[in-house]
């Protein structure tokens, strides 16, 4: 069962010999043959589309009240892909290498490297949908840099990227639902897996808006439900956004990988209060054009544009002078962390940096004007071209942040502070995304494949599409082409009745504690509890006390939960009890990993691990493995390690100065 | 920016499901920070809901970050509230003072049916975007991304364009529930770029004939739905159908 199914042979040919002699389905065939996709993001609808492509009969499945909600919408800085159309050095090559070093060794090679192979087919099949990205005067693509690379490879589309490659994705999954190839069910959430003889077959979904529960037979199963940053209450995720998809998938025998791995993004709106219900990320695409900076002096009170050039302290380009702004998100982060918590952050709360774009709408500024030959220009004539250039690029998240602070962005630098954004673990997978449990899959951020301990910026939507698009049209057929004399199995089979018994037991007992707190309370102590003890840095009494919290914490929400309204009807309270229990459940499994995981890598700082400097100390010898989790039982898992084999990209000290 | 405290009252339509009449119900919030987006207030008053052991207000949201489109209140007798350019989730309660009565309804149109509380239902959308609203392109068929030289201004117009949320609040604005903005939106994104052009006349015929089969009214021409239109989607598009309209209708092959 414990078998990634790597291809043999030179890394570089793996995945084209793979297609050359992996099993097909025939047309006829595949007509008869269904699929469950859970989640309707980029991974989610861009499989569901090329699979119905195909031919086979697909079954979509969202929470949201469309498609369209998920989300990916909400990622803004971009896409990477190897066509190095700006001569600038970039290569399938580079790309495998930047991601592998990126995630700082911990991430498998030959996933990786398929990844960076599929990219470039990615931007032209985006382009063939009609995806509007940016482009240059010459009617050629544009391209911008980001975080942890020297090459320009990511493809945008002004701060609203995923939007763009989610409705080009989506209308294609519109397309199929209309031809008949797929049907899709919104508002409806899948609370279990359906197993028989071993092999995913099915799911239990609830109806979100009569609360009825439908049973749904498919050969195979397609986890495609995105992170679980939100077990941490507050991050840049949707408010909806939940693991317990994957959650129900693990308690069946999906082996959950590398939990711990989460992605803390730096440069986000800082908290204002404890009314707060989300984060909001401003992209780090602004790392480009944007210079961080705090005051040289603790505790400086002034306002930031009265501190002179030479009191400030750009300490990204003093730290790490090769990449400057653009260092991984994860050494960014902890950088911001470490000059607030030695008293040099700004704002009320003193939890927050300045990002700065007052020397790039001079730069901008000062090319418009040679551009559009205005001689000697006045500093404000130059202002005006700059800023009109950063509106361009930039506009809509300069609204947000206007929006949401009151401040114009234009004028006063931005605060920004690191959050929880991304989260690299997550369902086990082999090279083909199929879990341990045989026909269940995971694609995109939903599984653990391809970031490793850290993910670089503009590759989420990277990989959602490749693995939804390019890779699972081909692996599937490899363990379809066995079950084309399996025939529909009913769904009044015993599994499915006793499937459907225990999600309807579940749902009464969450109704019926009739206890005096609301779920929304206790996922915000669950929160507390991991941004404190699990979040940017880690340490071994921390992880144990969270552990005890957690597990205390389940007990009482077990007693004393309140959920109003009814089972069988329309009740986004207990849509939210059932999340925040897997979240709690969740949150344990997470301490676990980052206590056993006795090293520091990429977003997984332990604090006893580090180099002089304060930058992450591997140990290559004891921990180059994925922790896969097996679920025995109640607080009880079962370590699993795979080991990561590096025959290319040989594992050295992750250095950006 | 100075911060400050704020009790409002709040007149919310509740109504138990689809079939349920309906109505108005007064709740007073206090304490309320100038900081708290819109939802976050909403928050506060479900969090005291749920503890007087009472159903709190379904409403719908999800990213709160102004781009999944799904927040869709009618705030004092506007969609998404008084802030230009703005979803309802990015509204922030600065734009309120205290003592002020802030009114909050569902959209109203025949074909967004009310789920519960301010929570419609929009599927229709998703049925005119399947009448035609994409290119018919199978994965795999593409040619290379830069084969195909797209002129920035046509680029970023269809960008404009294709910045639409699908949120509905220009339907809910539009005295006769018209479906035009959202309908333009997608058929400008789409003719604005080449590899749209093959099925610009049959998309054009067909989208519109799935809107009027869900029983979005005709266009008023009175540009309600330009004006509350979170991502401020141009009036333009819907002169840009009329003409695609025209034009597929008079030289259509069938």
């Amino acid at each position: 069962m414990f078998n990634s199914n790597i291809p043999e042979g030179p890394l570089e040919k793996k995945w084209e010999e793979y297609k050359g002699h992996v099993k097909l389905v025939n047309p006829a065939n595949k007509r008869s043959i269904e699929i469950i996709i859970i989640g309707t993001g980029l991974a989610g609808a861009s499989a569901a589309a090329s699979l119905g492509e195909l031919g086979y009969k697909v079954k979509t499945f969202c929470f949201q009240d469309s498609p369209r909600r998920a989300h990916s919408i909400a990622a803004q800085g971009g896409i990477n892909a190897a066509k190095n159309y700006q001569n600038d050095g970039d290569s399938v090559f580079r790309l495998f290498y930047d991601t592998i070093k990126g995630g700082d060794y911990r991430a498998r090679e030959a996933n990786v490297h398929r990844l960076a192979e599929v990219s470039a087919s990615i931007i032209d099949q985006c382009v063939a949908q009609g995806v509007p990205f940016a482009r240059e005067y010459g009617g050629l693509l544009s391209n911008r840099s980001f975080g942890g690379t020297q090459v320009q490879r990511t493809f945008y589309a002004a701060g609203q990227t995923g939007q763009q490659l989610l409705i080009g994705a989506y209308q294609s999954l519109e397309r199929q639902i209309a031809l008949g190839n797929v049907e899709n069910y919104s508002r409806h959430e899948m609370l279990e897996i359906v197993k028989i003889d071993g092999k995913a077959r099915g799911i239990i979904a609830r109806n979100l808006i009569t609360g009825e529960l439908e049973r749904h037979f498919g050969h195979a199963v397609l986890i495609c439900s995105g992170g679980y940053g939100n077990v941490f209450y507050l991050s840049t995720n949707a408010m909806g956004s939940n693991v317990t998809a994957a959650w129900k998938a693990h308690k069946q025998g999906a082996y959950f990988g590398n939990p711990c791995f989460t992605q803390i993004h730096p440069t986000c709106i800082p908290v204002t209060g404890d009314h707060q219900s989300k984060l909001t990320l401003m992209s780090e695409s602004l790392r480009n054009d944007g210079r961080i900076w705090v005051p040289k002096k603790q505790n400086d009170t002034r306002k930031p544009n009265e501190i002179p050039e030479e009191e400030r302290d750009y300490y990204l380009e003093r730290r790490y002078p090769a990449f400057g702004n653009l260092v991984p998100r994860d050494v960014a982060s902890r950088a911001a962390k470490e000059r607030c918590d030695a008293g040099y952050g700004v704002g009320s709360s003193k939890q927050a940096v300045y990002l700065d774009y007052e020397s790039a709408i001079e730069r901008y500024g000062k090319i418009e004007c040679r551009k559009h030959g205005i001689d000697q220009p006045s500093a404000a004539v130059i202002r005006e071209h700059g800023v009109a250039v950063v509106k361009e690029k930039y506009g809509n998240l300069f609204d947000m942040y206007a929006k949401i602070t009151g401040e114009d962005p234009y004028s006063v630098p931005m605060r920004i502070y690191p959050a929880v954004h991304y989260t690299m673990g997550g369902l086990w997978v082999d090279y083909e995304l199929m879990t341990s449990v045989p026909g269940l899959y995971s694609l995109g951020e939903a599984n653990f494949s391809d970031h490793g301990a850290n993910r670089l910026g503009a590759s989420a939507l990277m990989q959602g599409l490749a693995d939804g698009y390019f890779v699972i049209p081909y692996t599937i057929g490899n363990y379809l082409a066995n079950e084309i004399r399996t025939k529909p199995i009913p769904t009044s089979d015993p599994a499915f009745v006793a499937a459907e018994k225990a999600v309807a037991d579940r749902l009464s007992t969450l109704k019926n504690i009739n206890g005096s707190q609301s779920p929304e309370s206790f996922h915000k102590r669950l929160g507390k509890i991991m941004w404190d003890k699990c979040g940017m840095a880690r340490n071994e009494a921390g992880l144990k006390e969270a552990i005890e919290e957690i597990r205390a914490l389940k007990a009482e929400f077990w007693r004393d939960l309140r959920v109003t309204g009814d089972i069988n009807e329309f009740n986004p309270e207990l849509d939210k009890a059932g999340r925040v229990a897997d979240f709690i459940e969740l949150g344990e499994l997470m301490c676990q990993d980052a206590l056993q995981r006795r090293e520091s890598c990429g977003g997984h700082f332990r604090e006893e691990m580090q180099t002089p400097d304060g930058e992450a100390q591997r140990d290559d010898e004891n921990f180059s493995f994925v922790a896969a989790w097996e679920y025995k039982g109640d607080s009880q898992w079962e370590l699993h390690k795979e080991k990561l084999e590096f025959e290319v990209a040989h594992p050295t000290q992750r250095s950006y100065k | 920016m100075e911060h400050y405290t704020m009790n409002l009252t709040l007149k919310v339509w509740r109504q138990k499901n689809k079939k349920d009449k309906g109505g108005f119900e007064t709740y007073t919030v206090n304490g309320i920070s100038s900081e708290m987006s819109f939802l976050e207030m909403i928050d506060v008053l479900n969090e005291r809901l749920v503890h007087e052991g009472k159903d709190p207000i379904a409403f719908d949201h999800d990213c709160r970050e102004g781009i999944c489109g799904m927040c869709s209140m009618y705030i004092n007798g506007r969609p998404h509230g008084p802030w230009e350019g703005t979803t309802t989730c990015q509204l922030h309660m600065r734009a309120f003072k205290d003592g002020d009565t802030i009114v909050v309804e569902p959209w109203r149109a025949n074909a967004f049916p009310v789920v519960k509380d301010l929570v419609v239902d929009r599927s229709a959308f998703d049925r005119i975007i399947q009448a035609g609203g994409y290119i018919s392109v199978n994965t795999g068929n593409a040619v290379d991304a830069n084969a195909t030289l797209i002129p920035k201004d046509d680029a970023d117009a269809a960008f404009a364009a294709a910045a639409c949320i699908g949120c509905g609040a220009c339907v809910a604005a539009c005295k006769n529930s018209s479906a035009l903005l959202f309908l333009s939106a997608k058929v400008s994104h789409l003719a604005l770029v080449p590899q749209g052009n093959p099925e610009r006349k049959s998309r054009a015929l067909d989208m519109i004939a799935q809107m009027d089969k869900e029983g979005f009214g005709s266009c008023t021409a009175t540009g309600a739905c330009e004006a509350v239109c979170p991502k401020e989607i141009s009036i333009t598009n819907i002169a840009r159908l009329n003409a695609e309209y025209g034009r597929a209708g008079l030289t259509i092959d069938k």
